[in-house]
């Protein structure tokens, strides 16, 4: 049997990894490299780093630090931010991430979508879907959410954006709530059991991990296939060996 | 001892090639066929379709070169599948060393395809590639075709039913899972290959 996934996001700003809450306020938690070590340690199933200055600064994502991290760790990477193209995939891929993952720019050209599934196989597309629940009581999608001054609500409704995404080849969906991000409150349950019910393909809970249990409802109650945090983990609040220890108690499938 | 990485357009090369190095062992990279004709050991490394992976070693005129390698090789991935008689994948004929068919998934409720992620290793006959493997030692999985369990199966994994993790069949092997990423595990199993 397949094991639930647990995995540390680490925002990228210049070659550094940070931190904000909503998205706002970006706090430094240090070097690329020695984090990526850390979590591995730990008993991470797979990191995930957006390069979250890339797509709204209008520039490609540093394949220097990539490779870095590629020759240092044994256990898979995803690489988010700034890919607009199948060449800026090809860079990233080639410099040692397994996958790449597109946010803005298919908002902006879907058929990005298409081209990388084509050039690289659906298991390496990762599609990341910023989602927010508006007035009217409907999840809509948010682009450019690295600079909140940039930051745009599209007319796009999140479910139907991410029914989109797997027709054109995409592999796994990340689905961040923004209204929980970064404040521990729990991952939205029931946003993502409204995508998970549209989603053939694996699913990834992102935004709002505050304690263990909120891990267990994410896979027990949605059954999502990972579940992504961030500041739990570099703030120390989770240590990870104790929540894959809770997990398994709790009869969750966790690797060792 | 020369290691020789098939350059057939995989984007994990980079990745296989760091994991190698980690284990000490500093492996070419070569599209060349006088090249891998004389490696003590070959690696075929790769991600993506089996028909563009067959087009390129077929551009490359790697296709017999393969086929008629004695020394030990080990197939990743697609890699491994490409080993195979024949992909469903695009309806790809492959290079026909491991008799086997590479076959979807099943179209199972709840069953996500592409498998994405770390599953376990069931060993099925004893091997010396398998040395060393426990009980719940799992691999990390990226793949949407598998090759059904057969007479070249070491090791199993189970999603929707069993599929072969580990294959052999004389000097060729194969490892569906990406040993490079699957931490001790697969750095574990790629020592064994190298031990050979």
């Amino acid at each position: 049997m397949l094991s639930r996934r647990i995995i540390p996001c680490l925002d990228v700003r210049k070659g550094r990894v940070v931190k904000g809450v909503r998205f706002r306020d970006h706090v430094d938690m240090g070097d690329i490299v020695e984090r990526a070590r850390h979590y591995r340690d730990a008993g991470a199933d797979e990191l995930v780093f957006y390069d979250i200055g890339a797509s709204p600064e209008g520039r490609r994502v540093d394949v220097a630090w990539v490779e870095r991290v590629a020759r240092e760790l044994d256990i898979p990477f995803c690489v988010a931010g700034g890919i607009r193209s199948v060449e800026d995939a090809r860079a990233v891929l080639y410099a040692g991430a397994d996958k790449i993952s597109v946010n803005s720019p298919a908002l902006a050209r879907p058929a990005l979508i298409d081209e990388l599934a084509e050039a690289f196989g659906v298991q390496c597309v990762v599609v990341g879907v910023d989602s927010l629940r508006d007035a009217d009581g409907e999840w809509r999608v948010r682009q450019y959410t690295g600079d909140p001054s940039r930051t745009q609500v599209l007319a796009r409704r999140t479910l139907d954006w991410i029914a989109e995404a797997q027709r054109r080849g995409a592999g796994e969906i990340v689905l961040n709530c923004m209204g929980s991000d970064g404040v521990r409150q729990g991952y939205d349950l029931e946003q993502l059991a409204a995508a998970r019910a549209i989603c053939s393909v694996p699913l990834v809970a992102s935004g709002g991990a505050g304690t263990p249990e909120h891990f267990r409802d994410a896979f027990l109650q949605v059954d999502a296939d990972a579940a992504l945090a961030a500041s739990v983990f570099h703030s120390g609040a989770i240590a990870i060996p104790e929540l894959k220890r809770y997990l398994r108690a709790q009869g969750v499938i966790i690797r060792q | 001892m020369a290691l020789v990485l098939v350059d057939a357009g995989g984007t994990n090369i980079g990745s296989v090639r760091y994991a190698l190095q980690r284990l000490g062992v500093d492996a070419e990279l070569s599209a060349d066929a006088a090249a891998i004709r004389a490696a003590d050991k070959v690696i075929l490394p790769g991600v993506g379709a089996a028909g563009p992976g067959m087009a390129r070693l077929r551009g490359l005129g790697l296709v017999e070169v393969v086929r008629s390698l004695t020394q030990p090789v080990l197939g990743v991935c697609l890699g491994m599948q490409l080993l195979c008689a024949h992909s469903e994948e695009g309806d790809t004929d492959c290079l026909g060393v491991i008799p086997a068919v590479v076959r979807r998934f099943a179209e199972v409720p709840g069953l996500r395809v592409p498998q994405m992620g770390w599953n376990r290793l069931q060993a099925v006959r004893e091997h010396v590639l398998l040395a060393g493997l426990g009980a719940d030692d799992r691999a990390y999985f990226v793949h949407g075709y598998a090759v059904p369990v057969g007479g070249y199966t070491l090791a199993t994994a189970d999603y929707g039913g069993p599929f072969s993790a580990v294959v052999a069949r004389g000097n060729f092997h194969g490892m569906q899972f990406h040993p490079e990423r699957s931490a001790g595990v697969g750095a574990r199993l790629l020592k064994n290959f190298l031990e050979l």
